[in-house]
């Protein structure tokens, strides 16, 4: 008889005005009791229409049922079947719009904790399972990986475990991408995503750090003097959008890449152990209203600052940040300010942001996006004393590649064109998949698309 | 796996150039590129330019002056030591092509930015002359390299020490009115020198194209940190430049940028990582 209560069994976490002034993760995971409980709320549904909300097809009835008989490793395979970075999807995909969306017990209830319980069967591995990597067999064929994201990453993955030669080529000095340099420590441990890498170059892969695709090497090259099969990029969405307004280059006025690299792939937080500084204010703007918004936020909250506001055009519906993370920056003090948009900055004697001028809106008509189209209010300006400005308003594809690779189509965005299916470009024996093909999106469909992408390169190199 | 200094020449006491074994930047590097490095776990990522590049060899000379954090500690390397990260060659080469006669001007460390354009423009077959500014003679670098690749150099200190006295500007402006005509003025150093110097060509329509430096993380054009406003639309010096017309750049705006990270710099210096005696033979 499944468990019927109503409610997901909620996560454990540091209390909020604690975690808001340590990078130590917020939550701390299921326990074994937690999950047994929560994994019995599963009906176990026939359908399995939550494995229709779930990019690369986690089996997760399949896995929750081994959670109820306590093989907590038996479930952990089991995802890994499909997913080859559980601990991090755990963390971070939204599960509100993928699986959890679909769940029967979410009809008239909340649903099943699934990402909660993804994560704590991998979490479970990681502490009780030495991993045993087999090393495949090669198959003869080189395949070069351009961005060590979590699309690079899958793709690796898949190809090492077929047999292939693997290389990724990572233009950081440390391999991760986004999972390194743009989520904070405290909603996804380093150490974790490591360790995955780790277990990839055991498998085989070789991973060149410091090598800038585009610059360093191009893709031609790799096809003609470095002897590679095949080549996909996933190079990710790195180029940083500005709102283009008066005052937006004041000494203060950050992109979030920049921001957030500084902190997280430099270590900013620890400055000055660590030598990269992190300037940071009393009055702090984030301009946007995703994840990395959200993150830029509640590392500017952790980093001393009074007062921080996430400004964002829209309302709290059409927010696109993963709702437990409005949740939490919420709890952590973070002032939402909603409906409201930038229009200037203003700059002190020195050069340094003093004052943010910003314009109420309203939600009009629909527009292309099916979203109501914000419109300012006229005459409803305001000016509000910042210091410190974080414009996390999106990313879109770094040109370098594009700029380089001769007859590679990308459309007005700058995204590389790629089919859905296999990830095929318009160049013979080059793939792309994640952000740099969609636009700045999420770490799962990236790795939905590596995963695609793996199966595609090997029909094509084995003549399937 | 680093990558390994091979020489160290310390050129004046503020001044020192490193050789570093970097063979697939070494077969890619032009004039007006240039490299990130980073020391080790604890380091900051900072750009240097591409002093010189040896491409049979595999190396990439940077020219380095003792300002902050990061050039005090790489001044305690020494040939056989490693640097953990050498990331490059990045931003665009400097357009040299079709110049004829050309002022290559540079000032303080500015000179060791200037040489390798120099050299390629000599190389060119272009009429090259230099002119270089330090503060007195004994922080001359440079002078015989230079010497082999310009067909005038001319070197002058602040203070006089070296027997010509003045800025670099006042050489240009004497030049120009001894009817010296340039295509093209390359102006590389302080700021505040390169300001200067597009003062002087302005007046004449000289094209002069000046190399930025700002403060940037990875140098691919994804941080934004090294913005820059030219011609009133802002361009990211790691890929857009770090070559710009100098009369298009916003002197002010850059210069205010220049000084955002100075507290956190002597804070860095004064109570960070401390790398004295410590070798980076297995970085």
């Amino acid at each position: 008889m499944p468990n019927m209560r109503s409610d997901k069994n909620p996560m454990p976490e540091q209390a909020a005005d604690v975690r808001n002034k340590n990078f130590l993760e917020v939550t701390t995971g299921y326990t074994v009791e937690m999950a047994l409980d929560e994994a019995e709320r599963c009906l176990n549904c026939k359908n399995k229409p939550c494995m229709q909300g779930c990019p690369v097809s986690v089996k997760i009835p399949e896995f929750i049922s081994l959670i109820k008989e306590k093989d907590f490793e038996g479930a952990y395979q089991k995802i890994k079947e499909t997913n080859a970075l559980p601990a991090v999807c755990g963390r971070v995909c939204p599960q509100e719009k993928q699986c959890e969306s679909k769940c029967v017990r979410g009809i008239k209830t909340e649903p099943v904790g699934i990402g909660r319980l993804e994560r704590f069967a991998a979490d479970y591995h990681m502490a009780h399972v030495e991993d045993k990597i087999e090393i495949p067999e090669p198959n003869g064929k080189k395949v070069a990986v351009v961005g060590s994201g979590p699309s690079g990453l899958t793709v690796a993955g898949d190809l090492a475990k077929m047999g292939y030669a693997v290389t990724i080529y990572e233009a950081f000095h440390t391999a991760g991408g986004v999972l390194m340099y743009g989520i904070p420590e405290f909603r996804l441990p380093k150490d974790i995503v490591q360790k995955e890498i780790e277990n990839l170059k055991k498998m085989g892969v070789d991973i060149e750090t410091n090598v800038i695709i585009g610059k360093t090497i191009t893709i031609d090259e790799l096809f003609e003097d470095m002897d590679y099969d095949a080549v996909y990029i996933g190079s990710g969405a790195g180029l940083p959008s500005f709102m283009k307004l008066e005052g937006e280059n004041l000494n203060g006025v950050y992109s979030a890449n920049e921001f957030l690299t500084r902190i997280n792939l430099m270590k900013g937080y620890k400055f000055p152990e660590y030598d990269t500084p992190v300037y940071i204010g009393k009055n702090v703007a984030v301009l946007g209203g995703g994840n990395v918004a959200m993150d830029a936020a509640r590392c500017a909250k952790r980093l001393g600052a009074e007062n921080v506001y996430i400004v964002y055009r829209r309302s709290m519906n059409e927010l696109p940040a993963r709702r437990e993370e409005v949740m939490h920056a919420e709890e952590e003090g973070i002032e939402f300010r909603l409906l409201e948009n930038p229009t200037r900055f203003i700059g002190d004697e020195n050069g340094w942001v003093s004052q943010m001028e910003t314009i109420k809106m309203e939600l009009g008509e629909p527009d292309a996006s099916g979203r109501r189209r914000p419109e300012p209010i006229e005459g409803s300006e305001s000016v509000t004393d910042i210091d410190t400005v974080v414009v996390a308003i999106g990313q879109t594809p770094n040109p370098l590649i594009r700029k380089t690779t001769k007859g590679l189509e990308t459309n007005k965005r700058g995204c590389i064109v790629a089919d859905e299916e296999t990830g095929k470009t318009s160049r013979d024996h080059i793939y792309a998949g994640g952000d740099v093909v969609t636009g700045a999106a999420t770490v799962i469909l990236a790795m939905g698309a590596g995963k695609a992408a793996a199966k595609a390169i090997d029909e094509e190199l084995q003549g399937k | 796996m680093g990558y390994k200094i091979l020489k160290k020449e310390v050129l004046n006491p503020q001044i020192f150039l490193m050789e570093v074994e970097a063979p697939l930047i070494a077969a890619k590097a032009e004039p007006g590129q240039f490299i990130i490095l980073r020391i080790d776990e604890y380091g900051e990522r900072v750009p240097f330019t591409v002093s010189d590049f040896d491409r049979d060899k595999g190396t990439v000379t940077i020219i380095v002056q003792i300002v902050g954090k990061t050039t005090k500690d790489l001044a305690l390397l020494d040939a056989g030591d490693e640097l953990l990260d050498f990331a490059g060659p990045l931003g665009m080469p400097t357009p040299l092509e079709g110049l004829k006669k050309v002022a290559v001007i540079g000032g303080g460390l500015g000179t060791a930015i200037a040489y390798p354009q120099a050299k390629k423009l000599h190389s060119m077959g272009a009429d090259v002359t230099v002119i270089t500014g330090f503060r007195d003679k004994d922080l001359i670098i440079l002078e015989d390299e230079l010497k082999a690749v310009s067909n005038k150099l001319i070197i002058t200190t602040d203070d006089g020490s070296n027997g010509v006295k003045g800025f670099v500007t006042e050489r240009l402006q004497e030049e120009i009115d001894a009817g010296e005509k340039y295509d093209e003025v390359i102006a590389i150093g302080p700021l505040i020198m390169m300001k200067n110097v597009c003062k002087v060509t302005e007046q004449y329509g000289i094209k002069t194209t000046v190399s930025m430096n700002p403060v940037m993380i990875d140098g691919t054009g994804m941080c934004g940190g090294c913005r820059v406003t030219v011609g009133g639309e802002t361009k990211f010096a790691c890929v857009d430049g770090p070559d710009f017309d100098g009369h298009l750049i916003d002197w002010d705006s850059a210069m205010k940028r220049g000084r955002m990270f100075k507290e956190y710099e002597q804070r860095s210096c004064d109570e960070g990582h401390c790398r004295i005696g410590r070798t980076n033979k297995n970085a």
